[in-house]
């Protein structure tokens, strides 16, 4: 009768699966991704296409060599996942070999070399961004202008695969800088704020998407809508990106106050470059993210401090990748150190003595 | 009355509408009652009664043997067959010490089970007594001897006592129907209890998916004064005895204690109902309600059996199984153990039989853990059980010990919501019987040197005890040559 | 210029120095960790470790010239104690679980001879000259030594097997047994 090996209980499963899981992260996604498509137009689709491709067939041939079994491992969406993501995250209209090499870091160097699923210390997708960033400066720093599917300057099917493949005339002549990129730039000529500012998008771009920037920098409001999503399915906490983007938003405010002429104010932190998505989707990643409360506050706080420190004194515009993984190294550290508080003893492990009148907060 | 949160848990579908509509029904008499001496935690009972003896029904049949121990009395009239090992009301399948009683039909009752004309007027060391005596023991599956638990009035200071009417378990509604159906006696013996710890306060805790339960037991209350009847939040595990008493009282048992610490003792709802009808009606505990549900069973039912009632019983009384089941446990699916055979007995503790099929179990193959942080945020005590298990899997007991390993209490909610299906309670109890099995390997070596040691002594002292006799043997010897040789020479001397 | 270059193995040889310095000055004489050691083994002198008993074992063990997986009686949970004093990881895996045995004696083949008991290092042996032997198994060690002298061989070594009370759920099997590894 009982055909299962022998095993102790409980006998109740709540409907949950890491497939489920990663399948929502996605699903959160498609609003933002398919209007980026739309935005960037054929070559972005290719480029996206190929991305997902080489995830998949890394994920295979890592499994393969390990000697693992494919399906379970295929079949759990992480792979698809993590090439999404990093997929929303590159160039919209680089070309296709970005986007093989990039999935090929994620995922063999980014997550089998340490193990598989749930044993890597890094954001995967983070570390092949970086890595491409710094290997390929000028493909990944080129952003087209916005180019609608079906409007009249837009590439058709055939340019848009060519574009992918490597033809570069039609991407300088539509090239435009991001925010970020063109504050920085103006910034160190010595322009001041408001100069800086005049030539680049306004808030509502960003908000709607119609700005320039990779298809994950597109629409904030989408996704916001995927990150609501995300929360409400409790696949994620709040404490992460409520941490991150309030401690971004706190330090801007206090510098923009000491001196709004050299420092961008808090909604332009938050609504341009990736912080959003990177507050809700990558920060939130499940294996890289410390698992306490506590641990999880700190790590979004420490987050947040890093994009601006990075985007404002250091050298690259954008700071949201190397804050993640920044604070990716130190997770097992604050795992390690702020752990919930036990029941029945107190924050330091003793039992309690109800006649001290301590702490029974968790 | 105000409530105070408590921390994780998770909010299972409690299933119960299978079986919450069941009016509890009589099992008739089996064949065949095998009587279990140890169906309570501490020492076994010694038996009594020898084969071929014919007993009556609440008669002693077994003595309880030392402080932590319960005895054991006939269910029913009869013979006895035999006393030997059969198999346990256990996971492991081993066999236990078994009384074999076969019934006369008579179910005629001892003399020796007479009820006390006025209860309440008894002291608290009598009701203590005679709990003691009827063999009582927590019904609510943990079945540690009742009297004990009241006894703790000597050594704490109690001020409350608070009765479990959670069943938070899914699946469960045995004490559902005993408080819909008998709410008069669960009260009165409730108060025998609270006279008994001499506590001036009596909490009655219900979750509130229980509404007639509420209403039967608040209109029961009535008559009594100090008895608060309360409705709980639905979630589990809430009827943990540690979580229930945070909940009411607001303050945490703490860690390796009783929340006799805290001055709270709880007890069950049919623990109650059976110390009423030891006191009362000088009935010794011979019979449980057991529920007996799953979607693999036909007609799912509570039922009120006589202990060492064989659960084929059960489950035949039940209509058989309508599809064969995945899993058979005994108790709640969260915290209940797998049953090895429907050949074991009802004991003091079964309060539930699930026939489980794959769709309710919703097994998954295992994955590697993601991190996901979920037995975290569900786990009522505030571990953190992914690292626990890290390091039982790399056979570092003592660092799960550090990370709380002991302050678990096993409720399941962290295996519940674990997206990779990971045995998470498996690996705990696991590390606990490891650690345990330790614990006693080092007492043995103790106790093997101290042996050593007396032998060594003993054979030293043989050794001292020979070579002083040789010794003195050998003075004696020499006294004697001496004396020989005067003798020789006075008799020389003499002749000479 | 080359002021930076000298200054670097300057201060190595200088850092060097001062170590072996220090390597002499606290260095330990004897080795304490074998009084530890040989309290922590249980004591019955059965030669089971290949050693003249617990003595030398736990000089050998201090050493690190046997391995801590040295003694059977004390099983597993001497194997860990004894690593985590040594200071080493050790592959527990390997050690085969001998399960613990204690001594029993066939009581139809018994003959009397006290050969046993004297040998017993626990007094785990009672009886006397041409009177029945039995074993206590609470005090048996299974250290096999009244095993090898039995005349009639009516000892049996048996496996402790585990009671309601010390029984526990194994380890789960893991990933292998779901096809997942």
């Amino acid at each position: 009768m009982i055909e299962r090996p022998l095993y102790s209980g409980p006998y109740a499963h709540e409907r949950v699966s890491v497939r489920r899981t990663m399948l929502l992260v996605v699903f959160a996604l498609l609003p933002a991704t398919l209007f980026g498509l739309y935005q960037y137009g054929w070559p972005a689709i290719f480029l996206f296409i190929v991305t997902l491709l080489a995830a998949i067939v890394a994920e295979s041939v890592s499994l393969w060599v390990m000697g693992k079994p494919q399906r379970p491992f295929l079949l759990d969406g992480s792979a698809l996942l993590t090439g999404w993501l990093l997929a929303i995250t590159l160039p919209p209209w680089a070309p296709w070999w970005i986007g093989v090499v990039g999935a090929f870091v994620a995922i063999v160097i980014g997550k089998q070399v340490f193990g598989g699923i749930g044993q890597n210390l890094f954001n995967p997708a983070m570390v092949a961004r970086s890595a491409l960033l710094v290997s390929f400066p000028l493909e990944m720093t080129t952003f087209p202008a916005p180019q609608p599917l079906l409007s009249a300057q837009a590439p058709d099917m055939a340019q848009g695969l060519a574009i992918t493949l490597g033809d570069t005339t039609q991407v300088d002549a539509v090239t435009s800088a991001t925010t970020f990129g063109h504050v920085k730039t103006e910034l160190t000529r010595g322009a001041d704020m408001d100069a800086a500012l005049a030539g680049t998008y306004s808030l509502w771009e960003h908000l709607l998407g119609t700005s320039s920037g990779s298809l994950g920098e597109a629409s904030v409001l989408l996704l916001l809508l995927g990150g609501v999503l995300l929360l409400y399915t409790r696949v994620i906490s709040w404490h992460i990106p409520v941490s991150m983007l309030g401690s971004l938003a706190l330090l801007a405010t206090i510098f923009h106050l000491i001196n709004p002429s050299l420092y961008l104010d808090p909604l332009f932190h938050l609504m341009a470059g990736s912080v959003i998505l990177g507050a809700f989707f990558i920060a939130t990643d499940l294996v890289t993210s410390p698992v306490s409360v506590r641990g999880q506050l700190i790590f979004g706080a420490g987050c947040g401090v890093l994009v601006f420190v990075i985007r404002t004194f250091a050298g690259y515009p954008e700071g949201v990748a190397f804050a993640i993984l920044l604070m990716n190294a130190s997770t097992p550290l604050i795992d390690h150190y702020f752990r919930p508080r036990v029941y029945g003893r107190d924050r330091r492990g003793r039992p309690l003595n109800h006649g001290d009148g301590e702490d029974q907060r968790p | 009355m105000k409530l105070f949160r408590i921390r994780g848990g998770v909010h299972p579908d409690d299933r119960k509408q299978l079986s919450a509509e069941q009016p509890i029904e009589n099992l008739p008499l089996p064949p065949l009652l095998h009587i279990p001496l140890q169906q309570h935690i501490g020492a076994p009972a010694t038996p009594l009664v020898t084969r071929g003896q014919l007993v009556r029904k609440g008669q002693l049949l077994a003595r309880s043997q030392g402080m932590i121990s319960a005895p054991v009395h006939a269910p029913t009239s009869g013979r006895i067959m035999g006393i030997g090992g059969y198999p346990a009301h256990h996971a492991s399948g081993l066999s236990v010490r078994t009384l074999t009683l076969q019934p006369d039909g008579h179910d005629e009752w001892d003399d020796s089970c007479v009820g006390a004309t006025a209860p309440f007027s008894m002291s608290p060391e009598e009701i203590a007594r005679r709990v003691a005596d009827a063999g009582i023991v927590g019904m609510g599956g943990a079945t540690f001897p009742s009297s004990v638990k009241l006894n703790l009035r000597h050594r704490y200071a109690l001020h409350t006592l608070v009765i479990n009417g959670a069943e938070c378990e899914p699946y469960l509604t045995c004490d559902d129907r005993l408080m819909q159906e008998r709410p008069d006696d669960v009260r009165d013996g409730v108060m025998l209890m609270a006279r008994a710890l001499g506590v001036r306060r009596v909490l009655f805790a219900i979750e509130n998916n229980k509404p007639a339960a509420l209403a039967a037991m608040r209109k029961s209350a009535t008559v009594q004064a100090d008895l608060q009847i309360v409705g709980l939040p639905t979630r589990y595990p809430m009827g943990s005895e540690k979580h229930l008493v945070q909940t009411l009282v607001g303050k945490e048992t703490p860690a390796r204690g009783l929340t006799a610490d805290i001055g709270v003792v709880v007890h069950n709802v049919a623990t109650a109902a059976a110390v009423n009808d030891a006191i009362r009606h000088g009935r010794p505990l011979i019979s449980r309600v057991v529920t007996v549900t799953g979607r693999a069973i036909r007609r799912p039912r509570n039922l009120h059996v006589l202990i060492g009632t064989p659960l084929d019983r059960l489950i035949e009384y039940c209509g058989g199984f309508q599809e064969e089941p995945v899993r058979l446990i005994s108790g709640g699916p969260m915290m209940g153990q797998p049953l090895p055979s429907t050949r074991v007995p009802v004991i003091k503790g079964s309060n539930g039989l699930l026939a489980l099929s794959a769709s309710e179990v919703n097994d998954g193959a295992e994955m590697p853990c993601i991190r996901c942080g979920s037995c975290v945020s569900v786990c009522p005590c505030g571990l953190v059980p992914l690292s626990m298990v890290a390091t039982i899997r790399a056979g570092r007991l003592e660092s799960s010990v550090h990370l709380g390993l002991l302050d678990c209490i096993g409720c399941g909610s962290c295996a519940y919501a674990c997206p990779s299906h990971i045995p998470l309670v498996q690996h705990f109890n696991y590390a606990k019987g490891e650690l345990a099995a330790h614990q006693r390997a080092q007492h043995k070596q103790g106790e093997i040197k101290r042996l050593i040691e007396a032998r060594t002594a003993r054979m030293e002292a043989i050794k001292r005890a020979k070579q002083e006799a040789m010794r003195r043997r050998k003075a004696e010897m020499d006294g004697k040559k001496a004396q020989n040789e005067d003798r020789r020479a006075e008799t020389a001397e003499a002749s000479r | 210029m080359l002021l930076s270059i000298l200054i670097i193995p300057i201060l190595g040889i200088l850092m060097g120095a001062a170590l072996g310095y220090a390597a002499r000055l606290f260095a330990i004489e004897g080795n304490p960790l074998q009084a530890e050691i040989e309290e922590l083994l249980p004591g019955s002198q059965c030669g089971q470790c290949g050693f003249p008993g617990c003595s030398p074992a736990a000089a050998a063990v201090a050493e690190s010239k046997a391995p801590v997986t040295l003694c059977p009686p004390g099983g597993r949970a001497l194997a860990e104690m004894l690593a985590l004093k040594m200071g080493v990881a050790v592959d527990l895996s390997g050690m085969e679980e001998k399960a613990p045995a204690v001594a029993f004696i066939h009581e139809q083949l018994c003959v009397g001879c006290t050969k046993c008991f004297k040998r017993c290092p626990t007094d785990a042996i009672i009886g006397g000259p041409k009177q029945m032997h039995a074993v206590f198994a609470d005090a048996c060690t299974g250290c096999e030594k009244c095993f090898e002298v039995c005349p009639t061989e009516c000892i049996e070594m048996r496996a402790v097997q585990p009671t309601l009370q010390t029984w526990y759920w194994p380890m789960p099997a893991g990933l292998a047994q779901s096809g997942a590894s």
